[in-house]
């Protein structure tokens, strides 16, 4: 049996009621903070109250992402919805399972400990009794603060956390339902597309209000106010056809133009920085042994999910209701009521579901338009949707990165001194405090430009996982962080970790080169920490790794190994590769180690999504720039691996089952995908590509150098 | 047979649109607007069929694919005048929860997907590869979906649904 202490999230929401009720007889309101991205956690969080309850999870109704309804979890991100929002949720749930054992016992004189629970029903020494969740409810107060007292269900004991679980969500995706934001009808809705500031501070100079009336083949209005412009109308197709030529008749003042040449990512090494070091100081000169370096960069990536943001929101008597796919309901309600400086309590935030957002994309922005113009426009319930440009656009991106990997090496050829040196643009701006919104910064009155912070190491941002987790007797970070950028920058799946992971694991193979060893060798030379050890002896094991195969036949194959955060799961991948002028990417072998895990086959399905993600940043994603900003605007200029080019792929769970805490697994795969594709093709042309992404011009450059 | 009606406007003026016929799902349907209006919107904001779903608006991602006449087309591109009296089979066209369509069951068997945006038109575009082909290799359902974008990564599970699909559909068939 297991007794933690009280979850931190937990003690943030503590009432029991917060988080479970039994509104009508036979049926469970279960409340979680967390949101449906994509990922399937409403599916493993309904397992996890299911199994803690012992009600049959048909009987549950899920409440998620509402401040209205649903404790307060910040935002779903950093693959930690399981990792803490779900210890939270089973804790209160064993809780509210053993108040009402409590409850009944001394009620109707019940020896407690012959007490259990069968589908809500109460059981007395395995025997029915009158009583259940619902008839003893009116008794049972769970207004009452969460004491964290009671243990939770051994690994053992389970008969529904651990085994694979159909997604809820999927059966409407499949059948054409409405299972969208983008869905959502209203009663009088109105279209509403935004005009927006070329770059940020831009200034309106003229609005051709004609010529926009005369591309408009139905009636339209047109709102602005201060730098803020946008077109609505009752017929969508009408709105979207202006907004579409809207750029051509609106001029702007104040459009600082961006260099092209900050596409990549080397302009970050001449640019002013908030530097901090993590870890010890570097040693003093001269020092014994070898010193090797390399420096790796990647571009600007876009989250680029499948469609654009779409946000609405309805501002009747005094109320300002959002709907939104944003990550985070409470904190965008406390940046809404900022901008419109409005009291948080009059607004109410809904999560709906939208397209897979890998982090911080356009939602947030979307939403905020829709209740810039509702706010506006009391009763008429406004519809904002992105249009794909404008997401490409517009949405915040991952920012370009160098990292450079340095070691002091012995005679082994082990390091014995390691750094890490990043350079990079902030990883993290999301919009609680009311900054860093479009809509925000184009009223009157704009709110300040958030200062730019890495956060705590670990797990950090920019930092994450630039330490290595090899036994190396001294290892550091050190962080230069970019604040201006020519692009606005937020968080994507991983943030800093797949670069830092593809540096640290790209030069981990040069180094096992130069020692003359076999990599995954030379890694577990230097790896004590079992777990680890264990993913990569597993992946090595699956995948036939064969050592000694000749470099630079054309075919290649590269192992590459983290721990996300250095906190949540251990991954390690294989990967093999064909290199002709371009990279093919034929297989891909993973073993992940996530704790305990609640659904199985949903982790595998994150796992699985985190390789293809990470081979389509690894061979084709880069943010493309001109002197007007983003310019690759679709899917021609920012292509995305496509089917033909997926790899077959092998994932395997070690010891799921195992009675061990869970660890996230949403972001563990990418960064070790992106770092073994890298590993394989140096592998294939015997020659090392330290630039990604990893396009036919690049290998073809490469093999004209070798 | 549902009728909509519409109006354009031209120079201040309301002026009454012509109805065009087409015949959705199996059904005929009456729709008047605009000539130029794209088959998605009509598809989405006048017959409220919201199955089929916006990604692009540029006929680059698939998200929005229908069948015309049996072809796999991106409705973001068509313009109401141009399927005038065609046939078009949306996702809803496909099964329902109670009659799912093979393709819908070995998708939900698979567990494919995770946001699920991208799966309609994914769907569509792998019915009009077992209409003419009921036993592609995994390459050749890889080059049928290769319009589709999706970016979750739920492709190795994609393909798997299909190929089970495609097993269901000719087991049907033999039966």
């Amino acid at each position: 049996m297991n007794t933690p202490a009280l979850p931190p999230l937990l003690a943030a929401n503590p009432r029991l009621d917060q988080w479970v009720g039994f509104p009508s007889p036979g049926r469970v309101r279960v409340s979680t903070g967390r949101v449906e991205i994509g990922q399937g956690v409403l599916t493993a969080m309904l397992q996890i109250a299911a199994e803690e309850l012992d009600v049959a999870s048909e009987r549950i109704l899920l409440q998620t992402g509402d401040t209205d309804l649903t404790p307060n979890e910040g935002y779903t991100a950093g693959s930690q919805s399981i990792q803490f929002g779900g210890v939270a949720l089973r804790m209160a749930c064993a809780e509210v399972r053993a108040v009402f054992l409590d409850y009944a016992a001394t009620s109707h004189g019940y020896s407690r400990a012959d007490l259990a629970v069968r589908d809500g029903a109460i059981t007395h020494r395995g025997e029915a009794t009158p009583h259940d969740y619902w008839s003893l409810a009116a008794g049972v107060d769970l207004t009452r603060a969460a004491a964290g007292q009671v243990p939770t269900k051994s690994v053992g004991d389970y008969s529904i956390v651990g085994r694979n679980a159909s997604r809820t969500d999927l059966p409407d995706k499949v059948f054409g339902g409405s299972a969208f934001i983008h869905d959502m009808v209203l009663d009088g809705m109105v279209h509403a597309r935004v005009v927006r500031q070329p770059r940020r501070g831009a200034t309106i100079a003229n609005i051709d209000e004609a010529a926009l009336r005369r591309a408009a083949k139905g009636p339209i209005e047109i709102v602005r106010r201060g730098n803020f412009l946008a077109i609505l109308g009752a017929d969508e197709t009408v709105v979207e056809a202006v907004a579409a030529v809207a750029p051509n008749h609106v001029t702007w003042d104040g459009v600082d133009p961006i260099n092209p040449y900050q596409e990549e990512a080397r302009w970050l090494l001449q640019q002013p920085s908030i530097d901090r070091t993590i870890g010890p100081a570097p040693p003093a000169e001269p020092t014994p042994g070898t010193r090797h370096d390399a420096t790796y960069t990647r571009m600007h990536i876009a989250h680029a999910s499948v469609a654009p943001s779409c946000g609405l929101a309805q501002y009747r008597d005094g109320k300002l209701q959002v709907w939104t796919h944003s990550q985070g309901v409470y904190p965008l309600r406390a940046a809404l009521a900022r901008t419109l400086k409005l009291d948080p309590t009059v607004i109410s935030v809904k999560h709906v579901q939208g397209p897979g957002c890998y982090g911080h994309n356009g939602a947030d922005d979307a939403a905020t338009d829709a209740a810039v113009i509702a706010f506006r426009q009391p009763g008429k319930p406004i519809r904002v949707r992105w249009r794909r440009e404008e997401e490409f656009g517009f949405e915040p991106v991952s920012p370009a990165m160098v990292v450079t990997a340095q070691a002091l090496v012995d005679r082994s050829g082990r390091p014995t001194d390691w750094t890490t040196e990043i350079w990079s643009g902030r990883h993290t701006s999301r919009p609680g405090g009311g900054g860093n919104l479009l809509a925000a910064e184009a009223l009157p009155d704009p709110p300040p430009h958030p200062p730019a912070v890495d956060g705590g190491y670990p797990p950090g941002a920019g930092t994450r996982n630039g330490e290595p987790l090899y036994d190396f007797p001294a290892k550091r970070i050190v962080h230069h962080l970019i604040a201006e950028t020519p692009v606005r920058t937020s968080s994507l799946r991983g943030l800093g970790a797949t670069l830092n992971v593809f540096a640290i694991e790209s030069f981990m193979d040069e180094l096992a080169e130069r020692a003359g060893q076999d990599p995954v060798a030379y890694r577990l030379s230097v790896l004590t920490d079992a777990r680890a050890r264990a993913v990569v002896e597993h992946v090595a094991r699956i995948s036939g790794w064969r050592v000694g195969l000749p470099a630079g036949t054309g075919r290649g194959h590269g192992i590459a190994f983290a721990r996300y955060k250095n906190m949540a799961a251990y991954a390690a991948i294989v990967a093999e590769v064909v290199v002709d002028e371009a990279v093919h990417l034929t297989r891909v072998w993973c073993a992940a180690d996530a704790g305990l895990v609640i659904n199985p086959d949903g982790a595998l399905n994150q796992l699985e999504g985190g390789i293809i993600h990470g081979a389509s940043w690894a061979l084709k994603e880069g943010v493309r720039l001109d002197a007007n900003g983003i310019s690759s605007r679709d899917w021609e200029s920012y292509p995305v691996l496509r089917f033909s080019e997926v790899p077959e792929v092998t994932v395997e769970l070690v010891e799921p089952l195992a009675d061990r805490p869970c660890l996230g697994v949403g972001e563990a795969s990418g960064g070790p995908t992106v770092a073994a594709i890298g590993n394989a093709v140096a592998h294939a042309l015997g020659a090392r590509l330290r630039d990604l992404p990893l396009t036919r011009e690049r290998v073809m450059a490469a093999l004209l150098r070798a | 047979m549902i009728l909509c009606e519409q109006y354009r406007f031209e120079l201040g003026l309301k002026i009454p649109m012509e109805p065009t016929t087409l015949i959705v799902n199996g059904r005929s349907v009456s729709v008047t607007a605009d000539g130029d209006t794209p088959l998605l919107d009509i598809l989405r904001n006048h017959l409220g069929l919201l199955g089929t779903k916006f990604g692009c608006g540029q006929e680059q991602c698939g998200c929005c694919m229908v069948l015309v006449d049996g072809h796999p087309e991106k409705s973001c591109g068509k313009a109401l005048a141009t399927v005038a009296g065609k046939a078009i089979t949306t996702i809803e066209g496909l099964g329902t929860p109670e009659r799912p369509h093979p393709l819908q069951q070995a998708f939900l068997d698979e567990q494919a997907g995770q946001c699920g945006y991208c799966l309609s038109g994914i769907l569509i575009s792998a019915q009009a590869l077992l209409d003419r082909n009921s036993a592609p290799s995994r390459a050749e359902i890889a080059e049928a979906l290769d319009d589709n974008i999706c970016r979750c990564g739920s492709h190795v599970r994609i393909l798997r649904a299909v190929e089970r699909a495609a097993r269901l559909l000719r087991e049907g068939a033999a039966r």
